[in-house]
């Protein structure tokens, strides 16, 4: 009853059922070359989805890891099998070290701002305090920005001379700082946009957990003479506990791919001090033309990304029930 | 109206109502977070004011950057008032020279595509892992599940290698077909379907519809807000994807909005006031649409963001 009147309702003008290939009803097969049961229309609605996902996943995914076995370039010269050659150089590649090591550190420091700060954000802005709509805003915008704007944006804020933070320290009478150019500083700089621009996404996503924690729990809390802190420290945050676990697993793999912002900052410099494993392949392989040592490289990057991610599945609490 | 809702209506609220009667609830639990202190309730204020005013800062200095002349923009010395006042000269530069606008329409031609093509596939998918019975089933939905842990910078250099194979570098198919692939959402709206009633289906299987059928009168219709939510983050996704279409076009008719605003730098050198205006275009777009769809679109992130919980 219900079902015939959705059915009335939401078929477009021109009605029935079109004859798209997922149409196919199952018992009276209109491909009767084939055997009964040979495309099932179950397979038939999977098969665009599989069809792309075998042409764009799987096969790249195979044909990556071909690639860093052999010693193709960009040009399609080469392609000739080198065994394990790729991967003996990558292992021993200094310069592929050094890029690993400023992933993971990029991802340890914009990882523990990325989820501290979001926290709090939500806390304060779940506390139901006039002006909802102003902070959301204030907080979430900057995530919808193209990676293109941000950059823009960020390189005429650390100008060295012209730059507003730098404007800033000096009406302060402080010193300036080389916020891009100083091997020091360049991927704290790397890491403080990067914390501008994504803050937002983890902040809602600490809102939405917010609002599903139940009210009794805090009223029961008060009843017991719990004060506002106290309310905080031992209602809140462990109904945060999961969430928690989750922003950062997601936080920490996003980290880990970071590319876009640093090349368009610094494109991994000064003298190579923020450039991440992902700019090392594409430099190796875009840039060196070396297509095959690249993928070797891409490979051991996502075993690092494998074996962080089964190491935090460990710390991630489990859903109750 | 639904703009001004103080809170993004939880995940799984289905319609309107229901999340803002949660709303208010949470409400109720913000203020027993806080107590009803005044002291508390100023300092929380106060610091909502600065982080806020700290995060608008960057957007707002680039739009006072923007409304000044070159000369002003690169002057140290009257870096708050320009002297030659205001203008919006650098706006009419950097849009008769028409690059942002081709950028945004090339941007948003492959955002749409991208957003229809994978809600479309994506949610036969979904619909044949929920609602059907075939051989392997089980096992593709397992490894499309695991599939998810792939990151997508791995295929960047086979993809490269494939689109040069097609034929296909610098159009916009091969911007868009890596970017359709997207088994997270897959698994989002498998999960979306297996929670809708059976019985509802039933009465039409009884009246003889086949899967298609049910499939577009029924699951369809009552998964709009998931396909919004889903649809909004791709969207939103795709529009700001720098890296592929960084690599596959080298064409500048090509270029989406994130890779031709990369060239902006190089091309005005040191005009900061052309630079940001430029950049206050490119993030226009989905600021205005943020605006007018706040609340759909903080669901649709809290909602695709957590994978549909």
């Amino acid at each position: 009853m219900t079902a015939t009147s959705t059915t009335n309702a939401t078929t477009p003008p021109g009605g029935g059922a079109p004859p798209e290939p997922g149409g196919v009803v199952p018992r009276r097969s209109p491909i009767r070359l084939l055997p009964p049961g040979f495309l099932p229309p179950g397979l038939l609605f999977a098969l665009p989805f599989l069809l792309l996902f075998a042409a764009f996943l799987v096969w790249p995914l195979v044909q990556g890891l071909w690639m860093s076995f052999t010693d193709i370039a960009l040009t399609g010269r080469g392609g000739d099998f080198v065994g394990t050659a790729n991967y003996a150089e990558a292992l021993a590649d200094a310069e592929m070290w050094r890029t690993v090591g400023h992933t993971l550190l990029f991802t340890l420091i914009s990882t523990v701002p990325l989820v501290v700060v979001a926290l709090v954000m939500a806390l304060l802005v779940y506390t139901g305090l006039p002006g909802q709509w102003v902070w959301r805003l204030a907080f979430f915008a900057p995530y919808l920005l193209p990676v293109g704007v941000v950059a823009l944006l960020w390189l005429w804020l650390y100008q060295p001379d012209l730059g507003l933070w730098n404007q800033l320290l000096t009406a302060l009478g402080l010193d300036r700082v080389d916020w891009l150019s100083d091997q020091s500083v360049a991927l704290w700089s790397i890491a403080l946009t990067t914390l501008w621009w994504t803050v937002g996404f983890n902040f809602l996503l600490f809102l939405a957990a917010l609002q599903a924690v139940p009210d009794h729990l805090y009223e029961a809390a008060a009843i017991d003479g719990a004060g506002a802190w106290r309310r905080l420290w031992s209602v809140t945050l462990p109904q945060l506990r999961r969430i928690t676990g989750v922003v950062t697993v997601l936080q920490v793999l996003a980290s880990l791919k970071v590319f876009d912002q640093v090349y368009l900052l610094t494109k991994g410099g000064p003298n190579g001090a923020t450039r991440p494993v992902l700019e090392y392949m594409y430099d190796v392989g875009f840039t060196g033309y070396r297509l095959g040592y690249a993928s070797a490289i891409s490979y051991v990057f996502f075993a690092i990304v494998i074996a962080v991610s089964v190491a935090q599945l460990a710390f991630v609490p489990r859903k109750e029930s | 109206m639904a703009v001004q809702t103080g809170f993004p209506a939880p995940a799984g609220a289905r319609s309107a109502a229901p999340g803002r009667r949660r709303a208010e609830a949470g409400r109720g639990g913000g203020r027993l977070i806080i107590g009803e202190s005044r002291l508390a309730r100023r300092l929380a204020l106060g610091a909502l004011a600065v982080m806020s005013l700290a995060w608008l800062l960057p957007l707002l200095w680039a739009v006072v950057t923007s409304f000044k002349t070159d000369a002003d923009a690169s002057s140290a010395d009257h870096w708050v008032l320009p002297p030659e006042g205001w203008t919006a000269t650098s706006y009419r530069t950097v849009l008769e020279q028409g690059d942002v606008l081709l950028w945004m329409f090339n941007s948003l031609v492959i955002a749409a595509a991208v957003t229809v093509i994978t809600l479309v596939v994506s949610a036969m998918a979904g619909y044949a892992f929920s609602r059907t019975v075939f051989k392997g089933r089980k096992q593709l939905f397992a490894v499309t599940v695991a599939s998810i842990l792939v990151p997508g910078q791995l295929l960047i250099v086979p993809w490269f290698q494939q689109m040069l194979t097609l034929g296909l570098v610098d159009t916009y198919a091969a911007v868009i077909l890596p970017q359709v692939v997207a088994p997270i959402m897959v698994y989002i709206l498998k999960k979306f379907f297996d929670g809708i009633p059976r019985e509802l289906e039933e009465a039409a299987r009884i009246d003889g519809a086949g899967h298609w059928r049910v499939f577009r009168s029924i699951v369809l219709p009552l998964s709009r807000p998931m396909l919004a939510a889903v649809g909004i983050f791709v969207f939103i996704g795709a529009w700001n994807n720098f890296l592929w279409p960084f690599i596959v076009t080298s064409d500048p008719s090509l270029m989406t909005l994130p890779v031709g605003l990369t060239s902006v730098k190089n091309a005005y050198g040191v005009q900061y006031a052309q630079t940001m205006a430029s950049a206050v275009l490119g993030a226009l777009p989905l600021l205005v649409v943020f605006m007018l769809f706040q609340r759909h679109i903080v669901k649709s992130v809290a909602t695709t963001g957590l994978g549909g919980q």
